[in-house]
This record gives structure tokens, sequence and C-alpha cells, in this order.
């Protein structure tokens, strides 16, 4: 077997979640060759070459790809991957964009957003906002799959030795331009790979308060998140949710306050390693999944917090 | 111009989702269906879009069995102009509903095509995308805002990190994402108006679609449950357990 892996990435760093995604290709088995599409990219190419168990590293340097438009990239990857039985990507937004374009292109059905490889052919992924989870089989040729990152724990980003080879492959398929991008700016990790996550609910009535959650999780060096329910009423941006509708997160230290525990918040978070609930109502659902839960007035205890942590971080 | 909107029946958001004692799949023997979140926010972005005068005409399609056209109603009773029903009670799996989708789309001819993100029930996000490729058409996926000028749609996608603006060539594809707009109700007399609305029948054989799906459900289970642990009388306490038993700070 022979695996592609399609890297992660800002043009200039690997992202981590490549490396999850490289644990996938392992458990699959095989040769797993890496493809990395962007612009002026050649330091991300370099890191993957760095990366536990690969073979090849492809870079595609062009200014068609600096922006990872699905069209130019699908179009690139059903290419390059049509040789190969596996074609593996983050369930990121890129790879949940460009991903169905490859497996249509190659006329195969996409197994999205797997947790686990049963073998090469049969994947588990979650259906109904993981309310239910399916065991799938492929009776494609070519699997195309993405891959939910914080499924799988990362293989090594470091002693590996791969080759690097320039792809002189340029794809622009001309429908698409890109416009502009706003990204929020921030020192803080990424949501999606945060080792903690604070994230506050509608518990905390606007968007001012979660001025405090910051705070305390920059003193843990941690990702800030929040509830679709604190999303909808408009307190933070889309970016921050957690939930089957936002981002699934699985980190060491997951401490959700003033969210009451929707099904749907759930499903993004219940397979953090340890889940803190701070809520004032001791009958929310949220603390049926917390390892410790504090019945508490989060605008009393989100400051303690604070305090105590300052003592003992 | 034309928008074309597909949306699907799925069971419905607020009901609790039961795995069937067999693990064959999922229990929907009376349980309310309705349609799909991101499919009712397509539907509202065509309405705007024909209130602002950009669109003429709205064709809503929906693939599956009869009860679907419930859901056609609904988009009608939105605003819609007209319904497709693509006839089925096989599964329909993205890769057949997209080719489905295409038929439509060089039948019909829109210049723009909403679908959701995805659907809630099995959660794939592929639909739009597929057929996107499969008609050669760019795609705005996620989308928080979609523009019309000219010949051209720009579409504001949410995207991990923020936001991303695309400049993409009509006729496009748009996938909807939760914040584009928040859906209307439809109003009694616009109900019975939509009965009056007209709703063509096809089969997916009258597309030259053959159903041959890819990927088998070999099993479903419900999800591992994890166990509620213990409460904590304080934040001292909290902080801790926290360095001291779980050893997570």
């Amino acid at each position: 077997m022979s695996i592609l892996v399609i890297a992660e990435h800002d043009n200039s760093e690997l992202k981590q979640a490549t490396l999850n995604v490289l644990a996938a290709a392992k458990a699959i088995g095989g040769d797993i060759d890496v493809l990395v599409a962007g612009e002026n990219c050649g330091a991300v190419g370099e890191a993957a070459a760095k990366a536990e168990g690969v073979n090849k590293v492809m870079v595609a340097d062009n200014a068609v790809y600096g922006h990872f438009l699905g069209e130019n990239l699908g179009e690139l990857v059903a290419e390059v991957g049509k040789n190969y039985s596996h074609i593996l990507a983050a369930a990121g937004t890129v790879g949940k964009d460009f991903m169905p374009r490859v497996a249509a292109l190659l006329d195969v059905a996409q197994v999205s957003d797997i947790m686990r490889v049963e073998s090469e052919d049969t994947f588990v992924r979650p259906i109904y906002a993981g309310n239910a989870i399916a065991t799938v089989k492929s009776t494609d040729s070519i699997k195309v799959v993405t891959v939910r990152p914080t499924a799988f724990d990362p293989v090594a980003g470091e002693g590996g030795s791969a080759a690097v080879e320039q792809l002189d492959v340029v794809k622009d398929a001309g429908l698409s331009q890109f416009v502009n991008e706003e990204l929020a700016k921030s020192d803080r990790p990424d949501l999606a790979s945060a080792g903690i996550v604070v994230s506050g609910g509608r518990g905390m009535q606007n968007g001012e308060n979660f001025k405090m959650l910051e705070q305390v999780a920059d003193l843990m060096g941690a990702a800030v998140g929040a509830s679709r329910a604190a999303v909808d009423a408009g307190f933070v941006p889309n970016d921050m949710q957690v939930g089957q509708t936002g981002k699934i997160v699985a980190p060491q230290l997951y401490i959700a306050v003033g969210i009451s525990g929707a099904i749907q918040h759930l499903a993004g978070m219940s397979d953090s390693k340890v889940i803190v609930a701070i809520n004032k109502d001791e009958e929310a659902p949220i603390f049926q999944v917390a390892d410790y839960g504090l019945v508490a007035d989060l605008f009393e205890a989100v400051p303690q917090l604070e305090e105590e942590l300052k003592k003992v971080l | 111009m034309k928008v074309l909107v597909a949306v699907k029946r799925v069971i419905d958001y607020n009901v609790k989702v039961r795995v069937k004692p067999d693990n064959t799949g999922v229990d929907l023997a009376n349980v309310k269906m309705a349609m799909n979140p991101f499919c009712e926010i397509a539907v509202e972005e065509a309405v705007r879009l024909k209130e602002k005068g950009v669109a003429s005409e709205i064709v809503v399609v929906s693939i599956g069995p009869k009860a679907c056209q419930e859901q056609i109603r609904t988009a009608l009773a939105l605003g819609a102009d007209r319904g497709i029903h693509i006839e089925t009670d096989e599964e329909v799996q993205s890769l057949e509903a997209a080719k489905l989708l295409k038929s439509v789309v060089e039948k019909e001819e829109p210049k723009l095509v909403i679908l959701g993100k995805q659907s809630i029930d099995s959660d794939n996000n592929q639909t739009g995308q597929m057929l996107a490729a499969l008609t050669g058409m760019g795609q705005g996926t996620f989308a928080s805002e979609v523009v019309v000028e000219g010949d051209k749609v720009n579409v504001t996608r949410e995207v991990d990190g923020g936001l991303m603006t695309v400049a993409l060539n009509l006729p496009a594809v748009v996938t909807t994402d939760l914040r584009l707009n928040e859906p209307r109700y439809a109003s009694l007399p616009n109900i019975m108006k939509a009965k009056k609305k007209p709703l063509d029948n096809m089969s997916p054989a009258d597309l030259g679609v053959e159903l041959a799906p890819r990927l088998s459900t070999l099993k479903v289970e419900a999800p591992a449950s994890r166990q509620a642990g213990v409460k904590v009388a304080d934040v001292a306490e909290l902080v801790d357990k926290l360095k001291n038993e779980a050893k997570v700070i």
C-alpha cells in the first residue's frame, strides 16, 4: 500500500495536525509520502521530511496554491494521488474544502473525519454529532479519507530524514481568487491543538467577560474556546466555537465555564483527558461528563481560580 | 439569475438519537423529521437574494423517499418558486447525491447553487464540494457572507483561525455555515400558497444516474459514555486536585 498525506501548514510552519494524520497513515500501514502544496513553503517541506515514518516529501511550491484554494488543490491532489491506495488529510477547514473535490475527480467516495483505523479499508467515524459511531468499509480502489487530528496521537516530528523533491505541477482551475482574510491574531495556542482549553458559555453573559477566561488561560498557556450558545449570542467569534459544528478538541485539560453541556458541545470536547466544569446550576448536564465539578457562580469562581493558579504555577 | 438550493430531510435536531439494539443504524421509526438546519440557512439565503432582486427564480431540490416532499413544501413556503423531487428509497451517498444534482444543474443551468455545508445525520461535509468538482464550478464553502457582484460572487468563509474571502466566477457552489443568516419561519398563508407551487417528480434513472454506494456501514454503536467524576467544594480544592491528583497543571 502507498499512502499520500497532504500536509497542513501556513506556508511557514508544518501544523501539528499533519503529525496526527501521519499517525493515522501509520495505522493503515505502507509507504507514506507527504505532499506539501503552498507558496514559498520550502521550510514546511524540510519540516515534513523530519517527521517519523515519512518515505518521501513532494513540494508543490507555486502562487496558485498560496491560499489553499480548494479548486486548485483538488486538481493537484487528484493528479498526484491517483497512483496511491490512500489519500489522507486533516479534517480542518482546508482538508474539508478540497478533499471531496479530490474524491469526486477520482470518482471515489470520501470517508470523513475518521477517529480510528480498523484495517486498510475500514474506518470508524462519528455520525449524528457524535451521538453514534459508525464503522464503514470502502470498496473503492483509492480511499480518500479526512482524519480527526485529536483522535490520533501524533508521530514524532523529529528524527526522520525523508528525501524532499520539488514537484513541478501547476494546476490553476481559474475558478476562484483569494480576496482577503482576517485571521484572529493571538499569542495563545491554536484551539484545536492546545494542551489546555478554557471555554465559556452563555453563562459568561457578554463578550467583555471572556477577558476573565483569557487571563486564566494565559496563566496556563491555554487556548480559549466557547460554546455554540456563546457564539450564537454574539459574545465571541465563531472560530472559537467548540462542538460538533465548530472545533473538535481533545486537550489534556478542558475547563468549561458557564456551559450547560448541550449534546452538540459535548460532541466537541468529551474526548478531553480531564474535564472541569464550573456552573452554578448543579443539574447542568456538563457535570455528567466532568471529572471535577464545581457548583459556583463563575463570576466569583473564575477570579479565585486565577488567584489560586498564581500561587501554584 | 436562477438559484438552485438542495435540501435534505433528516432527523430533527432536537431529537435524542438512539442507536438500534442490533447495531445496524439509528432508530428512525416514529422520530420527528425536519429540514437539515444548514439547508434551512441555504433556503433563507436564496430567498434573501431574491428579495434583494439578485435572484429571479429559486428552484429547490431534494433527494430521497416520498416524504421528502414535506421539506420541499417547507422550502416553497419560505419563498422558493418550484420544487424538484428525485425520488428513491435507496440509501444515497454523497458522491451519488452530487451526481444527481449535477444532472439537475445541467438541466436547470442555475447561476448559483446553495447547499448546507453538512447534514446533521451523516456529518459528511462533502456533497457541495463534489458537485462543484463534477460541474467544474468554483466553491465557497462554510459561507458566512455571500455577495453577488456582476459575474462574480464574493464568499466570506469561516476557516480555522478566522475568515477568508474568495471571489468565484459564476456559476458557483456555495455551502452555508451557521452564521450566514437566521432562517425565518413560514407564515400560514405562505404554507397554503406553497401547496399550489409546482413540484416535479423524477427518479435517479430519469437523470441517468445509477445508485451504486461505495461505502458500506458495518455497524453503528453508541459512543462510549464518560463517567461523572467528583464535585469539589471550592476553587482551592479544584486547583489542588488538578495539580496533585490529575497532574494536568
